[in-house]
């Protein structure tokens, strides 16, 4: 099941240059919430925040508190704990070109130590199929390679990739900015599912995406959270006059 | 700044101010046309009627391709709604106007009578609310609006002692029942004049606040925006 979010005045800096100032957001437990706002305004960066990948970066660093249910992310937990409670996707499907589709879904697994042929199986289908792409390649598993795939099914494989490790909380990096409408289609109606077992956040560009998948948006200006409520409230009537402005393409 | 959908935005409203302009044309022409027992005014009303068909249709076509091309989202999608909505209660607001028009045509064939009712005071009322209930949308401000639907109550009053007085009189004067019965249609279509002026406050009052205001509900909202209004 997934578990809720809890972020405290986070802040983040790339070296002297702050990309995040004080943000707090709660995020529900088996709920989509999406990150929205122009280039640049750090929505990226927050998302990279939860999973520790933010400091990845050289002289990026983050201060504040983030829990992922009873986890404390940056108080006594190690990178690799809370990498394997929480599942990333990216922009750009990026699958391993070298691995054969059932490789991709278990590498994280066979990383890990994870030797039960027998399980490891049940698990890759058991992927494949939340991410609704089994049927489409479940005949050539260990003959194809993932980069063999068309774009959206390497992003389903990538995301079939991060619920293989069992992870409470996945994050989407803008899952489908390179995907054609049919396969974002089915990553969204994907995203709809997977609510009920995980906890999603989702990176968009795309508006209207936000407002199909996501129950709670918030809107990023300039490294500030500057308004968070329900999807529905932020499209139809928001409370600050810079989320207007910007949902109605008056700026950014 | 999305110059496009910006100037679709601004058509939309040209277009539905000068709807606006031709259904407040044909009350008052029709109003006049009672109170001058005066049928080529009435003849007006009724060739009226078609350039408003035309343009209801033209504003529903042109917000149908806004919504369809251009997603639009928080005020302007409120705007563009409220638009279709408006320009529906214009169109029965031109029907109206045809009603008492075509009332007026019938009552001029029939002798002139005393009737204990006050149809050019109310239809008075009744075009203020309409000219008001389009300024609020003209100037984008929800409390012209709220007025308006403060009026409609003045307006609903004046019906029903319009009723009561002329079904008296249709008791106590047979002879005048039919020049009574014009004077009662005639004041009911008024009163349905005057409630799709107070529909079209209430949209433009869900354009500019977020609120629905409709049936009496969500009025605790609207005053919490009192001082938020937009244009």
């Amino acid at each position: 099941m997934g578990v809720s979010i809890q972020v405290d005045k986070l802040n983040a800096w790339f070296g002297k240059t702050q990309a995040l100032y004080d943000i707090d957001m709660k995020v529900e437990a088996n709920h989509a919430t999406a990150v929205i706002g122009p280039s640049g305004c750090g929505k990226s960066t927050f998302v990279r925040c939860l999973n520790r990948m933010h400091e990845t970066i050289p002289e990026a660093r983050a201060t504040g508190r983030v829990r992922i249910g009873e986890l404390d992310v940056y108080n006594g937990t190690s990178a690799t704990q809370i990498r394997r409670r929480i599942g990333m996707v990216f922009q750009k499907p990026n699958p391993f070109p070298t691995m054969s589709i059932y490789d991709n879904v278990a590498a994280g697994l066979k990383l890990n130590g994870f030797r039960d042929r027998h399980r490891l199986d049940e698990i890759v289908e058991r992927s494949l199929q939340l991410s609704a792409l089994w049927d489409e390649v479940k005949d050539f598993l260990k003959k194809k390679s993932g980069a063999s795939l068309s774009g959206g099914q390497q992003q389903r494989l990538c995301i079939a990739r991060a619920l293989a490790v069992q992870p409470q909380v996945l994050l989407m990096d803008e899952p489908c900015s390179a995907l054609d409408p049919i396969s974002t289609g089915k990553i969204e109606e994907l995203i709809f599912q997977l609510k009920e077992s995980f906890t999603i956040v989702i990176v968009t560009h795309n508006m209207q995406q936000a407002s199909r998948v996501a129950e709670f948006t918030g809107f990023f200006l300039l490294g500030k959270l500057i308004e968070f409520d329900k999807t529905e409230k932020i499209f139809t009537n928001p409370s600050d006059k810079r989320t207007e402005d910007y949902i109605t393409g008056r700026f950014g | 700044m999305r110059t496009r959908f910006q100037q679709g935005l601004d058509d939309l409203r040209t277009r539905l101010l000068r709807m606006g302009g031709l259904a407040e044309q044909a009350v008052d022409r029709a109003c006049q046309a009672y109170i001058d027992r005066d049928l080529s005014r009435c003849h007006l009303v009724l060739e009226g009627e078609s350039q408003i068909n035309v343009a209801e249709r033209e504003i529903d076509e042109l917000a149908f391709d806004l919504l369809a091309m251009q997603q639009p989202m928080a005020v302007d999608l409120r705007f563009i709604l409220a638009v279709t909505k408006i320009n529906s209660d214009l169109e029965r607001v031109g029907d109206q106007a045809v009603n008492i028009a075509e009332r007026v045509m019938d009552l001029v064939e029939l002798p002139k009578v005393d009737l204990p009712v006050d149809i050019p005071r109310m239809a008075a009322a009744v075009s203020a609310m309409v000219r008001r209930a389009l300024e609020s949308f003209i100037e984008g401000k929800a409390e012209l609006a709220q007025a308006v639907l403060e009026m409609d109550n003045v307006v609903d009053r004046m019906r029903d002692e319009a009723f009561i007085m002329l079904v008296k009189a249709m008791n106590e004067r047979p002879e005048v029942t039919r020049q009574a019965l014009d004077a009662l249609l005639v004041a009911r279509n008024l009163e349905r004049v005057a409630d799709h002026a107070t529909n079209i406050s209430e949209d433009v009052i869900f354009w500019v606040r977020g609120a629905d205001v409709r049936h009496n509900v969500g009025n605790d909202v609207a005053a919490q925006h009192e001082s938020t209004d937009t244009h």
